[in-house]
């Protein structure tokens, strides 16, 4: 083996040392803001600890708890999944047929651009306060307009059956985000790909099928990664929608356990915070964070590849 | 040192690193209590007092602390949330407070088992004071945990009924129900329907009716919890499985649980002005005895009445008591002061003058004996009633627990399914109370 130059080694070693001072930031935030917290969530999933003593080994017993013996855990999961399955899918298709609508207006649409936007900028707290009033089942609006027009008048956030579909209409009304996002990319569609697509006689729903489609993919694919992680992590709609119509608002020192009604708006990062913060169990708030991790990984994952990632059809 | 072994010992060396930083963020016990009080000091008192007259109450009681120690300065903090206690009693360091205050009382349990608020029987002892000759029996119970107490009750408050006297002479009633047949006959003659709802309501069972919660009615029946070995007593306690029924009972009485639940999700905020009590939605509702400060504040149009909360009908002796419950105040472990924060911590839980004058301020019920007996105390005559609750032997409170108020919840759980017919076998879904209660417990131990 022939050794190394020592002129040559410390060529490369002051190489190395520049790359590693440019990725510095990159690597100090990442090691800090994800890597530290990660290997800690792992961590304390194994741990006994409440936030005060220090922790001790507790080996798998969060973990059973979590499945086994923690009533919340799988009505949780369930509407996690419920939401990222139907809500999602409905924000997408709701917010690619506004982009596409308001793409098409000739007049007006940035009155109609503004609209829609608008909603998207409201807090989601005041939001949900809003729609928990709208909706209401005994005094709301809705239900007496529907009441009105002979039509059925449901429980909506006081329904179990209907407390996630109203939450579902309350995402969608803010759906200004993916509208902006899904305009710009309809507005950079190649228009002449369209006027070829119509010498071949493609009609509008192969020109949406066969160019617009594969043009906005990778938009598409981003608009469903995050929109899985969004609804992976939500929380503050399905908490303050549950506490408005339950009515137990809690005063000063009352404790509130989440998901009215009958655990039909529980989601897993609130059973983050009710096992972290009000039963003092970090062990197993850090099992449920990792599962929802896994989880996001998981879904991500699958959709990357079930598309090839972010490509577009010529890519 | 081979490629293996440098990356074991990197990896011992990165879990050393990562249990170091992890127990660095815990804070640090610390029992002793070694500063001299005479001493010129400032210490830091948290509170979570927000609204403009308590804090004004809060701060008077302070200076007349610090009038009384002239060495002590003491810097308030209010408007506090239970996070942020929490967070800074792990941190501990000079920006954590000495002295806490909180409204969450389901928090005891978890203050004293972890030594996150310092034991306050060495101190009790050395100012001697005697708890049980001083403060209330319930009060006593959810301000320490197994023995061990780490905060005292500083103001309470206790749950009666409401009621409407202008409703209740339109009804024909001449005096508040004391046993739960006369409050049930009284609830169904208040009732007015009016199409599929109601124009007023006697009383609204629901357990999502504010206040109307599992613990507030259960206290009725003086029920127990807590076997004496701390196991889960709520299938054995026959008082629980009376107020399920009485409640149950009650719901059908005045019109079944659908139609009542629609009628309750039209109403007001609670803590608004358009509670259903002060809109006369309502004409008996069980609340606490700020309900009547902020019943007058709303401009409530009719008289209101107040009275203990009543009675099985086979206790009838024991009219007069309620639910208690009500604020702590502790001092925090990580204190390097704790002598002079037990200086505050005395005087303005154990001292009848300011207890009596922070009541008067604020309308809680005071929480030692000789304020409850005090003239100085307010006159009012719905407060007062109040106060004869809180002094009732009979009156009961929730115990604290390690976990929080995770047994409570879990029984309200149970509660909402069994009122809204999702669970039908009351044995059964008490005996699973027991078994989750007890589950959830071991998992905190």
């Amino acid at each position: 083996m022939s050794a190394v130059h020592p002129m040559l080694r410390a060529k490369r070693r002051r190489e190395a040392l520049r790359i590693l001072a440019f990725m510095s930031p990159w690597l100090i935030g990442f090691s800090v803001f994800f890597a530290y917290p990660l290997v800690s969530t792992v961590y304390f999933s194994f741990m006994k600890y409440d936030g005060f003593a220090a922790p001790t080994w507790n080996g798998v017993r969060n973990w059973s708890y979590v499945f086994n013996d923690y009533p919340f855990f799988w009505p949780a999961l369930r509407n996690t999944l419920w939401l990222v399955v139907v809500m999602v899918s409905l924000r997408v298709v709701f917010g690619l047929g506004i982009g596409l609508l308001i793409t098409k207006i000739k007049t007006g649409a940035g009155l109609f651009r503004t609209a829609f936007y608008l909603p998207y900028l409201a807090p989601p707290v005041a939001a949900t306060m809003a729609f928990a009033f709208l909706l209401n089942p005994g005094t709301g609006p809705v239900n007496h307009l529907l009441g009105k027009a002979g039509l059925p008048t449901p429980g909506w956030f006081n329904d179990p059956t209907w407390s996630k579909p109203a939450l579902t209409l309350l995402a969608l009304w803010g759906i200004g985000d993916l509208m902006v996002i899904f305009m710009a990319a309809l507005l950079d569609v190649p228009k002449e790909q369209y006027e070829a697509a119509e010498l071949d006689g493609a009609g509008p729903w192969a020109r949406f099928r066969y160019v617009t489609l594969p043009n906005i993919s990778p938009i598409l694919m981003f608009a469903v990664v995050t929109g899985v992680i969004q609804t992976m992590q939500y929380y503050t709609q399905p908490l303050v929608a549950g506490k408005v119509a339950s009515g137990v608002i809690g005063g000063s020192g009352q404790q509130f356990e989440p998901g009215y009604p009958e655990k039909s708006t529980l989601t897993l990062p609130q059973l983050v915070y009710n096992l972290g913060f009000q039963r003092f169990d970090t062990g197993s708030a850090c099992v449920i964070a990792l599962v929802l991790f896994a989880l996001a990984m998981a879904f991500t994952a699958l959709l990357m590849r079930r598309r090839s990632g972010f490509l577009t059809a010529e890519d | 040192m081979s490629g293996s072994t440098k990356t074991a010992a990197a990896a011992v060396a990165a879990a050393a690193a990562i249990t170091l930083l992890t127990s660095a963020c815990t804070g640090s016990a610390n029992n002793t209590a070694g500063d001299d009080p005479s001493k010129d000091v400032t210490i830091t008192f948290w509170h979570g007092w927000s609204a403009p007259s308590e804090v004004k109450a809060i701060d008077a009681n302070v200076k007349a602390f610090e009038k009384a120690h002239p060495n002590i300065h003491v810097k308030v903090q209010g408007n506090i949330t239970d996070d942020k206690i929490n967070q800074a009693l792990r941190a501990g360091g000079p920006n954590a407070p000495d002295v806490v205050s909180s409204f969450t009382t389901d928090n005891v349990g978890k203050f004293c088992s972890s030594n996150a608020f310092a034991d306050l029987d060495p101190f009790l002892k050395k100012a001697g004071i005697d708890p049980a000759a001083t403060f209330p029996k319930p009060m006593l119970e959810y301000t320490q945990f197994e023995g061990k107490r780490c905060t005292l009750p500083l103001l309470g408050d206790a749950y009666g009924l409401y009621y409407n006297k202008d409703a209740f002479k339109a009804a024909g009633i001449a005096s508040p129900p004391k046993t739960l047949s006369e409050f049930k006959a009284d609830a169904v003659k208040l009732t007015k329907s009016k199409g599929d709802s109601y124009s007023q309501l006697g009383f609204m069972p629901n357990f999502h009716g504010y206040e109307s919660t599992t613990t507030h009615l259960a206290a009725q029946w003086g029920a127990k919890y807590f076997d004496a070995d701390g196991t889960s007593n709520v299938a054995k306690d026959p008082g629980f499985a009376a107020m399920f029924t009485w409640q149950q009972d009650m719901v059908k009485a005045l019109g079944g649980f659908k139609k009542l639940e629609k009628y309750r999700s039209g109403f007001g905020d609670e803590w608004g002005a358009k509670n259903p009590f002060h809109t006369g939605q309502v004409a008996m509702a069980i609340d606490g005895e700020w309900r009547a400060g902020m019943a007058k504040e709303a401009g409530t149009k009719f008289e209101i009445g107040v009275a203990p909360f009543p009675v099985p009908d086979d206790q009838a002796d024991t009219y007069g008591k309620g639910y208690l419950s009500g604020t702590i105040i502790g001092v925090a472990n990580t204190s390097a002061k704790k002598n002079a924060a037990w200086e505050l911590v005395k005087y303005m839980a154990t001292d009848t003058d300011a207890v009596v004058a922070f009541s008067n301020a604020i309308h809680n019920v005071p929480s030692t004996l000789a304020a409850l007996k005090s003239p100085d105390l307010d006159a009012d005559p719905l407060f007062r009633t109040f106060v004869e609750i809180a002094q009732n032997p009979n009156s009961t409170t929730t115990p604290a627990s390690v976990n929080g108020g995770t047994y409570q919840l879990t029984l309200q759980d149970f509660g909402y399914a069994y009122e809204a017919g999702k669970q039908s076998d009351l044995a059964a879904g008490l005996k699973g109370v027991d078994e989750q209660v007890d589950k959830d417990i071991a998992q905190a131990r």
